[in-house]
């Protein structure tokens, strides 16, 4: 099953998900895959990498609705780099950017990241 | 000589058709126009000779005295003839005497009548000589009078035929259409050039009540001024069904049942009827019996619209199928009567529907589809070959500024595509919107919210309008005005989609109250600056209108 590559970085250790190409319903399995990664990380923070990102639809934001869901079932803080201004703006217009964390980039996420 | 009141003889006359009396034998039932005629000028040395016989006494062609005096020219008394002729019977009964054939070149072109001489004495041998003399004289001398006035009388008739073939053809040319009709995003030509002075072809232009345009070509067997008459009333017809009935087939019925009560034996009528809605580019159709209308689609290839269906005016009762077409946005369509494709060159080659499809294939506008087969059935018959029917054509073309909307009068038409109900091919649609606006002064921003709208209308489109149906299109269409970008995204759900139930709130959604879908018509709301919905017939279609000017 195809999924994204999860890795952990930084201090406090953040599970870092690399998301790529399109962010629609072929997008499912990848997600939900690579979100079972982030859970045996059993980091307490999980970034979501769109940089590789070029196209996130409605059932893209339902998606990530979906994950953000599962991560805080488990009080697992969220986060969001490499969104274009197009996408911030739809996580602020569909109120995701009050629930995930956005950055500018990587690092700044890292440093944004507060331990659980 | 005898004195005499009488003002001189009367003459018999040859008309020019009756040449000589063999000819004349040959027709033996047709009447003659033999007869006396009272115009001619007296001769005066009879003056004072003989007594007037005025009454005209006609002679049929195949009387035998005709034969008689050709060959025998000389003054012969009536009552030394044997003859059994009629003519010489009824000019005994009139009083004639003395008979004097006027002969030219072998051809008897009168006869001078004589009643008796005006003394107590016949008439003398001297008489006869002086008679026979003067009519070797005169014979000539009235022959070409009859030519001269002959000639006369068919020139009259000449200008006469003409002069009512030129009201003729005036007041066909009141039946063709005055105006092209005024089609909006649609370009209409057409061509008519009767192969006589009148012709059987016509073409014909009816808008409906319900705004779409009826368009009727036809052709009646025949050509000249028999065809025309069979036009009149067609058109009379069709004109008057047309403006009543809106289904083709209909009509065709109609004026067929009316025409057959009318239309002479062995004479019948092909014809055309399409309706067109110009919005939609839609077209109904039906067809009695004439030339299929060729289609050219923008990729150049040529289909036919087909349907069939006997001439009008064959036999009353009969039905029309109908049938639907789509002519999409930049296509062209040709309706035309057989003289195009019937035409014969020199050598005997018909032009054809090959060459009439490649023709066809060629034009760029509907404008040069007329031209182009002109000039092209030109070449192909070479000069100074005879047109042999009419030819008739009709060129229609949908522009690609057509749009499904009401148009702004400024809107430009920048784009329109489709693309096929399979899951993904919204991207597609996006692509070739981003490619339409690329020289469109729009701010990333802007470039990133419109993409986004029509991402979401065209996957509703596919997904939900089409119910992703592979066979089924969503067709895009993008236009610019002064202010705005309009897209106008349309799929076969027919509907519009329902108020949504609920607007999508994610604290909601996490808390499991609300399913984590349902962002779409949220974000098209908030990616454009106006969302308008429409349903015609079968079509749903989502305008999005985008303003130019940096929105709020």
């Amino acid at each position: 099953m195809s999924r994204y590559p999860v890795h952990v970085e930084g201090e406090p250790p953040v599970a870092v998900m690399s998301l790529s190409g399109q962010v629609d319903r072929s997008a499912l399995d990848a997600l939900n895959a690579a979100y079972d990664d982030v859970d045996a990380t059993g980091a307490g923070s999980v970034l979501l990498d769109f940089h590789d990102v070029d196209y996130i639809n409605s059932t893209g934001i339902a998606l990530i609705v979906g994950i953000l869901g599962r991560a805080r079932a488990h009080g697992r803080s969220v986060l969001a780099t490499g969104l274009s201004e197009h996408y911030q703006h739809i996580f602020s217009i569909t109120r995701l950017s009050d629930f995930i964390a956005v950055f500018p980039d990587t690092p700044a996420a890292l440093a944004g990241a507060t331990p659980s | 000589m005898a004195s005499s009141t009488a003002l001189g003889p009367s003459v018999a006359r040859a008309d020019q058709s009756e040449p000589d009396a063999a000819a004349s034998e040959r027709r033996p039932r047709r009447r003659s126009r033999w007869r006396r005629s009272g115009s001619e000028a007296p001769a005066p040395a009879m003056a004072d000779l003989a007594a007037v016989v005025d009454e005209p006494v006609d002679i049929a062609p195949n009387d035998p005295v005709i034969a008689y005096f050709a060959g025998a020219p000389h003054a012969v008394e009536l009552d030394s003839l044997t003859l059994d002729s009629p003519a010489v019977d009824r000019m005994r009964e009139a009083g004639v005497v003395l008979v004097v054939p006027l002969v030219t070149n072998g051809e008897l072109v009168g006869l001078l009548q004589l009643g008796p001489r005006l003394s107590e004495r016949g008439y003398s041998k001297d008489d006869r000589q002086l008679l026979e003399s003067l009519a070797r004289y005169a014979a000539p001398a009235l022959r070409l009078g009859q030519l001269v006035r002959q000639q006369e009388v068919e020139a009259r008739e000449r200008e006469r035929i003409d002069q009512e073939l030129k009201v003729a053809q005036l007041i066909q040319q009141q039946f063709l259409p005055e105006n092209l009709p005024d089609l909006p995003t649609w370009h209409v030509a057409a061509f008519y050039r009767p192969a006589r002075t009148v012709g059987g072809d016509f073409y014909d232009f009816i808008t409906m009540p319900d705004g779409r345009v009826m368009i009727v070509v036809g052709d009646v067997t025949d050509k000249g001024v028999p065809a025309a008459l069979v036009m009149a009333s067609t058109h009379a017809l069709l004109r008057e069904t047309g403006s009543r009935l809106s289904s083709p087939s209909e009509v065709l019925s109609r004026v067929n049942d009316l025409l057959c009560a009318d239309i002479p034996a062995h004479m019948f009528v092909t014809c055309l009827v399409l309706v067109i809605d110009a919005r939609t580019g839609t077209v109904q159709f039906a067809n009695a019996g004439h030339n299929l209308p060729y289609v050219r689609a923008t990729d150049g290839t040529v289909r036919e619209l087909r349907a069939t269906g006997m001439p009008l005016g064959l036999m009353p009762g009969l039905r029309y199928d109908e049938e639907t077409a789509t002519v999409a946005p930049g296509e062209q369509v040709l309706l035309y009567s057989d003289g195009l494709t019937e035409q014969h060159d020199g050598d005997g080659e018909m032009f054809g529907f090959g060459r009439t499809r490649d023709v066809v294939g060629r034009a760029r506008s509907a404008a040069e589809l007329a031209d182009l087969c002109v000039s092209e059935l030109a070449r192909f018959t070479g000069p100074g070959v005879e047109q042999e029917d009419d030819i008739t054509m009709v060129a229609l073309e949908r522009s690609e500024g057509a749009g499904y909307g009401d148009a702004a009068d400024d809107a430009v038409e920048l784009a329109r595509f489709s693309v096929r109900s399979e899951a993904g091919n919204e991207r597609e649609a996006v692509r070739r919107l981003e490619a339409a606006l690329e020289d469109v002064p729009l701010t990333d921003d802007q470039r990133s919210r419109l993409s986004t709208a029509v991402a979401e209308t065209a996957m509703n489109g596919i997904e939900h309008g089409n119910g992703l149906d592979a066979r089924l299109l969503v067709d895009v269409v993008v236009r610019r005005t002064a202010t705005s970008v309009e897209v106008l995204v349309s799929d076969a759900g027919g509907a519009a989609p329902g108020t949504r139930t609920e607007e999508p709130d994610l604290e909601l959604k996490l808390a499991g109250l609300q399913t984590p879908r349902g962002w779409g018509l949220f974000l098209i709301d908030h990616m454009v600056d106006a969302v308008e919905h429409e349903v015609d017939g079968s079509r749903h279609t989502v305008r999005l209108r985008l303003d130019l000017e940096e929105s709020a």
